[in-house]
Order: C-alpha cells, then structure tokens, then sequence
C-alpha cells in the first residue's frame, strides 16, 4: 500500500520537486554570481509557457522519441520507488536515456547530431560505476532489491563511502552540470547552440523538460538510499543531505568550467575505478 | 532414435547433390526443400524425445563401421589441408593437421581394444537446444542465401560464381554441426570439429581473391591449433584414464585434458589471443559469416565450454577461461568503437558476446551457465538476423559502411527497422541478452570474481557506445540525394522477418524459456539446481518488456494526434531550401554530412590489439604451465 502511495506520489509529485529545485538552483547560482535572478517558481512559468506554444518539429518522430523518453523515465522511477531491483532500474535508466539520444539524432541536424554523440559519451562515461554502485548494494545489503537496502540496521553510506564520492562526481552529468555538461545544459554559454535540444521547441522541449526533472528525483532517490535505514530518522537526514548534495553539485557547476570529451571520459572512468573499484574490492573481501 | 540419423544424414546427402546442381532456379528450391526437410526434422526429433520423456539419452555403445569411415574421413581432410597448403605455399596448417591426425589415429589403433562399450551419442536438453538453433537459424540462412546470392553476384561481378560449392559447403556444415553437439564420444565430436574447421576455411576463401586466402588460411592453422588440442585430450584421456567420453572427461576432473578441451573451444569461439582469425572472416559473402561466424559454428566452442562448466569451479583452468573471457569481452567491445564497417562491429561484437559467454562458463557455477546458455541462444538469432540485414543492406546501397546507412529509415524502413530489432536486442532493457548480462553480473559477484565485474561493468558502458550511435544512424530522418531501390529478395526478408519474429516472440516467452528450456539445461550439466531468477523478477521483466514495447507504439498515436508544423532544422540561418544543403563560406551549396564518432585513437584496433593479444597469451602459457606443473 505504502509502496503504490509512493509511486503515485512520485508520477504526481516529482515533477513539482523537480521544478522546484531547479529554481532553487538558479537562485542559488545567482547569489553565488551576485545576480539577483529569477524566482524560484520560474521553472515553473517556463514550463507554462512552452505548453502553451505552437508545436514547431523538425520531423514526424521527434514528438514520439521524447514522449517514449519520458514514459520510459518514470516508469524507472516508479521502479525505485516500488522497491525493485536496483540494476534493472539503472538499465531502463539508460534505455531512456537511448529515446534521448534517438530523439536527437533524428533530426539530423549539425548541432542536435553533436549532441547526442556527446550524449553517448557521457552515458559511457557514467554507466561503469552506476552498475558498482548497484554491485556495491548488493554486497553490503545482501539483495539488488530497493525494498531490502532500505530496511537495513546501518545505513550502507557507512560500507561505501567511495561509492557515494564516486557517485556525486559522476552524477553531475545526470545533473547536467559543469564540468559535465557537454551534451546540452541549460545555460546559453555553449558552444554548440543547445545540443540535443537544439531542434526542440514548445510542447517538444517542455517534454523534456519533465523528463529530466523526473530523472532529477529519480538521482536523488539513488542517494537517498546511502543514508537511510530501517529508523525514520534516517530518513530525514537522508532527505537533508540529497539537499546538499544537490546544493555542492550547484557549486561544483559554478566554479568549474566545460571540460572536453576526453578528460570527462577518463577523468569519471578513473575516478569510477580508484573510488568505486577500492570500495567495491573491500567489500568484497570483507563481505 | 533413428531419426536422428536423418538428421545428419539428410544435410550430408544435400550437400553431396549441390555441386551437381548448375541451374541457378533448380538449387534454389533444391536450398528451400533441404532447409525446410532439416527443420522438419529437427521438429520430429525434439516432439520424439519429449513424448519420450525428455530423459537423457545415451546411445551407441559400437560403432566399429562408422569409426572406419570417420578415420577415412580424417585422412582425406588431411590430405585436403596438405594439398592446398602446397598449393599456396603454407606450412604452419600441414604441420597441425599432421600432428594431430598422427595422434589421433595413434590414440585409436593403441587403445581401442581398451575402448569397448563408450556411448557414441548423447541426447540431452542442451544437445536439443543446440539442435533447434542449428536447424531453425541455420535452415533460414540457407533459404536467405538463394536470394543474397543472387544479388552477391550481380554485385561482385569480379568473383568468379561458385554457388553450388558455396550451397554444398553450408549444409555439410549443418550436417557437421548437428554431429558435433550430438556426439559425447571424443574421437567422434573431434571428426565434426574438423570438418566445421575445414568448411570455415572454405567458405572464407570463397572469393579467392588475396586477401581471402590470406584469411582463410589464418582462419585454418589457428582453428587446427585448437583441434591439436582437442588431439592431446583424446589422447591423454585415452590413455591415462581408459575412457573418450566427454562426459567422463567432466567426471574426472583431470586438469590437463579438461585444459586441452577449453584450448581448444577458445579457439574456436575467436577468443584472444585468437579473436583476429574471426576478424578476417569477413570477407566471406554474409550467409557464411551469419551462420558459421556468428550463430552457430562459433557456438561450437562455447558449446564446449559450457559442457565442461562444472570442472572448471576454482581451479586454474577455470580461472584463465573465465579471464581470458572477461578480457575478450571488454577488449573487443572497445575495438569494436573505432569501426565504421558493419560487418566488422558485428564481428567485434560477437567476440566481444562470446567473451561474456565464456566468461560465464568460466566461472563453473550454475548462476553463470544459466547466464551463458540464456546469452547463447539471444545471441545467435540477434546476431544472425544482424549479420542478414548488413548484407541485405550492402546489396542495396552498395556499401555496408556505417555512414552510409544514415536515414536507412527512410530509403529502405524495412531492412532498417529489422536492423533496428536486431541492435535492441542486443543491448536494450528488457530484452534477452540484457537479463543475461545481469544473471551475469550477479553471479560475478557472488563468485567473488572482482576483476571479472569490473570488465563487465566497463564492457557494458563501451558496448552500449557502439551500437547506440549505430542506432542513432539508422534513425536520422534525412532524405537522401538519390533514390534507392531496394533490391532484397522475397526469400532474403523471409528469413529476415522470420527471425525477427523469433526474437520478439523469444522476449514474450522469456519466464517459460527460463523455466522450460534453460533450467533443466544447467540442472543436467550440473545434477542439482537451485533458481537462479525468481518468477517474480521473470514476471516484472515480461511486463516491462510489454511496457517498453507498448510505449512507443502508443505514443506514436498519441503524438499523432498532435497538430504541428514542420519547420526547417537549425544551421545558422545558412540553410539552402531544405535540410539537405548549407551555403559555405563560399556562397556555394554544400551538402550537409553527418559522421558518427569512432575515438580511432583511443580505441583503434591499431592501439589495443597487440597488448590485448600479448596479455591473452600470457595468461594462457602462464595458465597452462601451471596446470602442467601441478596436474602431471
């Protein structure tokens, strides 16, 4: 019953979530630049807005690709959020993810096309320690399972430390932040247009718009699982340090700058190995 | 059991007619009625066994006549191999052929008064399964070939036409091939092993063109490598242990031939430091390489593997084939970035699946066989329905470049979306091979294999790179210059859709071949069984998979609906009329290309292939030292 509540929940909810924090991120980017900028329902009014435009497309397919991202998306998360399997969330995360990239190489378009290449690097470069993640629960819960992680005496943050450094490096291109954000960020200062979005407008756009923010809760949710256990008050705490998770990943976005292809891919391998390669060996040594 | 013999029998007198067959109508439905005959078969023989009770059978205990005949057909392959190594002045073939028909022959005239009463035959869940992908795979590539051939030639109008070799050469193979996972007498499966051996280095020099021999003949000695390593278990078994079964062999548990064994299906399964013979295979017209190359024969030699699963748990031999699988996998799937040719990321991408299998096999527990057997069968039918639609394609367009297929949905949507099936099952959630990847990782894990789960979780990232910008390719909405025709025959896209139908019709039925086909598969090799994927995470999967189906058709009515305007992309405002066009710097028309990333100089066969080779090798002699050393 409380699982069918949370998943309701989160279709309903998490795009609501989702908005919100990107708001909170652009205020909080904004101080950091001593700008005032916008408020933080923005995202919001942006939202409204693009619903509200006429559909401009490129092509025929481009409306289906996004829409299949976004079903795909949320029934991932419905996934985490039922208690599943971790590992099958995370392979129907990046067969989303795959909707994402066809959607953009559908246009056959210069900038759009740059994008999703881009886009494929970043998923090469983030999948390896999503699945030592996974791996990682497994050997200190015992089970793949969501359900079983969270009923834990001792939150697993404890057993895998390296994971969790390895996962917020990785997770700023989940995020799409600096220095990660090669593929397309929601800054203008980039030097390929838009990237994958370049070709999408309106009611296109505003898709996946919502799709991300649905990714967004789903990352956090993935974090949430470090910190909580079988105790509510874990659960708090779990929730308050995804906050500043988030908040340090804003951070990071605002003192660092793009980097290239190359050192994104090796820079988030190596770290996947050192970090997460060291925690997972320990584990399995001691469990 | 006499149909069995049928089964045999039936592609072998076929292959025996072809060479008479001149006319081109005539061997075509000469082609249609053996597959169809050789399916039918097949389907007889599995209804048999099931109202048999499905048990394992055990069969001919003497086979004086038979062996007579397979010693005389030994010698004429070696007199075949000697003759064309003369002939294009090779060495290293004649000295491997030699040896190990000396030993084997030595091995059968010393010890056969020893050797009374070994079964011959062996029918079992996972020699059935074998044999259904044989016939039904392996019977539409026959039916594929008539129209491929057709259209090969017309195309390649520099080779010489040799289809009635080419189709005589196929069944034989099938004929080979049912033996080979029928036989449980080593001496007997070591026969099936050559001919599959000797028609791989046919078929290969098919064109006959330089590059074709060349190949052929590394395809040749490499593959005689192994089978003399097959000859030395035969003999070591024989003679140490009184005994050729394989069966026994897996019983014993003696290092050394069980090493020998494993030798030699690494051999055959393209593995490294042997993957390059695979590679060069590709010159051979595609029916060979989808059926030989990709769904069956290589097959053979996971087939091995799998058989010997159970001695390999923690020992030596174990861990160098789990090794050596693991970095095959990761290995090739890297390599497989840099390539723009189709059919060479397909082969990549078989060694590197391969690599996985044998991995799993490796390993020697029943969570990873379970894994190799469900990877085995979603591999050949993804894979030979890959291999089928590359040539298609290549008939039609000219080139079977990658690049080239850019808005393949829109000049020819069938052999695209049939591409597209293919590439999804071989890497999307939720289909086949994906779950096997998964069974995979977790019985990695609980073997507490950690190098093996870094590879597969860095092999995964570099194979999901790979065939998503192929992918990406497929599906740009780009109206090409020139119009296309398509020149794919009826037969052609039979086999084509019949395959893509098994591979959807495969997904649906995943929990019932998990419980019904794979199950008593490890259960037979391995006398107890514990559940290796709940019916609960099979239930969740079969939804899943409808949901990921369902998905996009919806939505593609859903956004049909939606009212839109179709406006130009975004080129700087340099656009020339349509989306074809840009205006350079110039003021001149310029077509717009698109190309995918290949990272040439990072994951370039150039830079990755020698050190994968020089450790693969390594760890074999270091591994084979070993098990002499403490195995002797």
């Amino acid at each position: 019953m409380m699982r069918a509540g949370l998943v309701i929940a989160y279709i309903l909810l998490a795009p609501v979530l989702g908005a919100f924090l990107d708001g909170l991120d652009r205020v909080v980017s904004a101080r950091m630049q001593r700008r005032k900028g916008p408020s933080v329902l923005q995202p919001f009014y942006d939202l409204g807005k693009l619903f509200s435009k006429q559909l401009l497309a490129v092509n025929n397919v481009q409306l289906l690709l996004n829409l299949s991202y976004l079903v795909i998306l949320m029934i991932a998360g419905s996934l985490l959020f039922a208690g599943a399997d971790l590992l099958m969330i995370l392979f129907i995360l990046s067969t989303a993810d795959m909707f994402l990239i066809m959607s953009a190489s559908s246009d056959s378009s210069p900038y759009a096309n740059m994008g999703a290449g881009r886009e494929m690097i970043q998923v090469m470069a983030y999948e390896p320690l999503t699945l030592l993640l996974a791996v990682g629960f497994y050997l200190a819960t015992g089970s793949f399972d969501v359900s079983v992680i969270m009923q834990q005496p001792k939150s697993a943050v404890f057993l895998m430390p390296g994971l969790l450094f390895g996962f917020m490096f990785v997770a700023a291109i989940k995020f799409r932040k600096s220095p990660f954000d090669l593929s397309t960020s929601h800054h203008a200062h980039q030097e390929m247009v838009m990237g994958i979005t370049t070709e999408m407008s309106g009611a296109n756009l505003a898709i996946i718009n919502l799709g991300e923010y649905y990714e967004m809760v789903l990352m956090l949710g993935l974090f949430f699982l470090f910190f909580a256990n079988k105790n509510w008050q874990s659960w708090i705490v779990a929730a308050v340090l995804c906050l500043v998770i988030f908040l340090l990943e804003t951070l990071w976005d605002n003192v660092s700058a793009r980097l290239k292809w190359k050192k994104v891919l090796y820079g988030c391998w190596t770290v996947t190995f050192v970090a997460g390669g060291v925690n997972l060996l320990i584990l399995m040594l001691t469990h | 059991m006499t149909i069995l013999l049928f089964l045999i029998g039936i592609p072998a007198a076929f292959a025996a007619l072809f060479p008479f067959m001149r006319q081109q109508k005539a061997r075509g439905v000469m082609a249609y009625t053996g597959a169809g005959l050789v399916m039918l078969t097949a389907l007889a023989f599995l209804a048999k066994w099931l109202s048999n009770g499905a048990r394992t059978v055990v069969l001919y205990p003497s086979t004086e006549l038979v062996d007579h005949l397979m010693i005389g057909g030994d010698i004429i392959l070696l007199c075949l191999i000697i003759f064309l190594s003369v002939r294009y002045k090779r060495v290293l073939p004649i000295i491997f052929s030699v040896l190990q028909t000396a030993l084997v022959l030595f091995t059968e005239y010393t010890f056969s008064a020893r050797l009374t009463g070994q079964a011959h035959i062996k029918i079992d869940w996972l020699s059935i399964l074998m044999c259904l992908i044989i016939a039904f795979i392996g019977g539409f590539i026959c039916i594929y070939t008539v129209g491929y051939m057709k259209g090969y030639h017309r195309h390649h109008k520099d080779v010489k036409d040799r289809q009635p070799f080419f189709f005589s050469m196929l069944f034989l193979f099938l004929a080979a091939m049912f033996g080979l996972v029928l036989s449980q007498h080593l001496i007997w499966m070591y026969f099936f092993w050559e001919i599959t051996s000797v028609v791989s280095f046919l078929m290969i020099g098919y064109t006959r063109t330089e590059e074709a021999i060349d190949n052929s003949f590394r395809a040749l000695w490499m593959n005689l490598l192994g089978g003399l390593g097959f000859a030395v278990a035969i003999y070591w078994m024989a003679a140490t242990y009184r005994t050729l079964q394989l069966g026994d062999v897996v019983a014993i548990g003696a290092q050394l031939p069980i090493f020998c064994l494993a030798f030699a299906g690494l051999t055959k399964s393209a593995q490294l430091p042997f993957s390059s013979w695979l590679l060069g295979a590709m010159v051979a017209p595609t029916p060979s390489s989808a059926l030989l190359h990709s769904a069956t024969m290589v097959k053979a030699g996971v087939y091995l593997l799998i058989r010997l699963a159970p001695a390999f748990e923690g020992n030596v031999t174990g861990l160098v084939i789990s090794s050596i699988g693991g970095l095959t996998f990761i290995a090739a799937s890297m390599m497989a970035i840099a390539q723009n040719d189709g059919k060479k990321v397909l082969a990549f991408s078989t060694i590197s699946n391969l690599g996985l299998i044998v991995g799993c096999a490796g390993i020697g527990v029943e969570e990873t066989v379970w894994a190799a057997v469900f990877l085995m069968i979603f591999h050949s039918v993804s894979k030979s329905m890959l291999f089928q639609s590359v040539g298609a394609t290549e008939n039609t367009l000219g080139s079977r470049d990658i690049e080239d297929m850019h808005g393949l949905i829109i000049t020819v949507p069938e052999l695209a979306y049939i591409m597209g099936i293919g590439i999804a099952g071989m890497y999307l959630a939720p289909f086949g091979m994906l779950i096997s990847k998964w069974v995979a990782l977790k019985a990695f894990v609980d073997s507490g294999n950690f190098i093996l789960v870094l590879f597969i979780a860095y092999g995964s990232a570099t194979t999901m790179f790979y065939w998503t910008k192929w992918l990406a390719k497929l599906v740009s909405w780009h109206t090409p210059r020139d119009r296309v025709k398509d020149v794919t025959a009826k037969d052609e896209y039979a086999s084509m859709f019949f395959h893509a139908m098994l591979m959807l019709v495969l997904c649906l039925l995943l929990p019932f071949i998990a419980l019904e086909v794979v199950d008593p598969i490890v259960q037979g090799l391995f006398g107890n069984y514990t559940e290796v994927l709940s019916m609960d995470v099979l239930t969740t999967m079969a939804i899943m998979l409808v949901s990921v189906f369902l998905v996009p058709i919806i939505m593609f009515f859903a956004s049909k609906a939606a009212r839109r305007e179709v406006v130009p992309i975004y080129m700087n405002g340099i656009n020339a009329g349509d989306n074809r066009f840009f205006i350079n710097s110039f003021g001149e028309k310029e077509h717009l290309y698109l190309s995918n990333w290949y990272l040439r100089f990072d994951f370039g066969r150039r830079h990755l292939m020698i050190p994968s080779v020089v450790l693969a090798t390594a760890v074999l002699v270091l591994g084979f030292c070993l098990v002499l050393g403490g195995g002797v």
